[in-house]
């Protein structure tokens, strides 16, 4: 028997609900996780990082 | 030993269960209670090290072991959604109960295992990437595929997954193994085996219906009372023994000491009482206690060393 394709399912309202969570749950950590790098990054290269190189 | 899963045809197929869980569901499989303690354990080992970073690299650090034992715990729940289900303490977690689907569990257990590892060793070092790896792979592999339930010694030698943290707190910072380090290691391998086996004590018609040889159905309650009271008599001192080294302070010495007797005093009574409610509740009594115990010897220690008490008041 053929699976069901993931268009042909219908979600109910909660279902889209926690998807929407979920992504904004996500959106968030990945945004986090950007931040984090970067001020690691200038914590371990120092603000020497923005100087122009002579 | 097999790893391969009959339930992984799962994987491929879209069920309903994928679409009903929220973030808090998915936060769920991290074990946060478990985490918690990895936070601590682990930020104890950091501030032993012999060694400083910067506060953004040092919480970074903590983050991705925190992360990592989060991600063992996920793919705890997944290989494990089976026996779950049928014991009343799990069969509520989010894979059993049927709101995250196991291929689901899966997937993010390896992709925050693999986030976790590399960030460590991106913004710590190698060897502490390495050792959060392995300790992922000891949690998952050796402990929850293997010997979990296979053998009555599961969590002892499991135990050393969770023993980890510390040592992987201290490579983090120092790029090395220091033995205050192993030390605490030492510590949370000896206070495993009390901790799971007062509660199996209670709950071991749960382990034995979902075929789990836990210490009590495995080889009955008599000797796992027996074991208890030796790993808490090996525990007590051993907790006192970071002040004893010069690792800690009086401080820790005096909490050490105080919450070591508590404990030998609880698995005296979890040994002497051995049947009715009084029994179950000294075995609760003494579960509970091995938490509380856990959070003082390492509270105990990151306010002395992370707060600098330690040197300040020449402790």
């Amino acid at each position: 028997m053929d699976q069901p394709r993931r268009s042909d399912i219908a979600l109910t309202e909660g279902q889209l609900r926690n998807r929407r969570r979920r992504n904004l749950a996500i959106g968030l950590a990945v945004g986090f996780v950007a931040i984090l790098f970067y001020v690691i990054t200038i914590v371990k290269v120092g603000p020497g990082v923005f100087q122009p190189m002579r | 030993m097999s790893l391969v899963r009959e339930e992984s045809s799962t994987l491929g197929a879209a069920s309903p269960a994928e679409y009903a869980a929220g973030p808090e569901e998915f936060f769920s499989l991290l074990k946060p209670r478990v985490m918690s303690l990895v936070v601590l354990t682990a930020l104890a080992g950091m501030l032993v090290a012999p060694a400083s970073v910067h506060p953004v690299v040092g919480f970074a650090a903590l983050l991705a072991i925190s992360i990592g034992a989060g991600a063992a715990g996920a793919l705890n729940m997944w290989w494990d959604c089976d026996i779950d289900a049928l014991m009343a303490r799990t069969r509520l977690r989010a894979v059993p109960s049927g709101l995250i689907a196991p291929g689901e569990a899966l997937y993010f257990g390896l992709t925050l295992s693999l986030l976790a590892v590399l960030t460590l060793a991106t913004v710590a070092n190698f060897l502490a990437g390495a050792l959060l790896a392995f300790t992922i792979f000891f949690y998952v592999v050796i402990y929850t595929m293997w010997l979990k339930r296979l053998t009555p010694q599961n969590i002892v030698i499991g135990g050393a997954a969770g023993a980890l943290p510390p040592v992987v707190g201290c490579a983090a910072v120092s790029g090395s193994v220091s033995l205050d380090s192993l030390l605490l290691f030492a510590i949370i391998f000896m206070w495993t085996p009390p901790h799971f086996w007062a509660l199996a004590l209670v709950k071991s018609r749960d382990y034995e219906r979902a075929g789990v040889p836990m210490m009590p159905n495995a080889k009955g309650p008599s000797r796992t009372r027996l074991e208890i009271l030796i790993y808490s008599l090996l525990l007590a001192p051993l907790g006192v023994a970071p002040w004893l080294t010069g690792m800690a302070g009086r401080l820790y010495g005096a909490a050490s000491i105080v919450s070591g007797a508590m404990l030998l005093a609880l698995a005296v009574q979890v040994y002497r009482n051995r049947d009715g409610s009084d029994a179950n509740k000294a075995a609760m009594r003494l579960f509970w206690f091995t938490i509380l115990y856990l959070f003082v010897l390492f509270g105990f220690l990151v306010v002395e060393r992370g707060f600098g008490l330690f040197e300040r008041w020449g402790l």
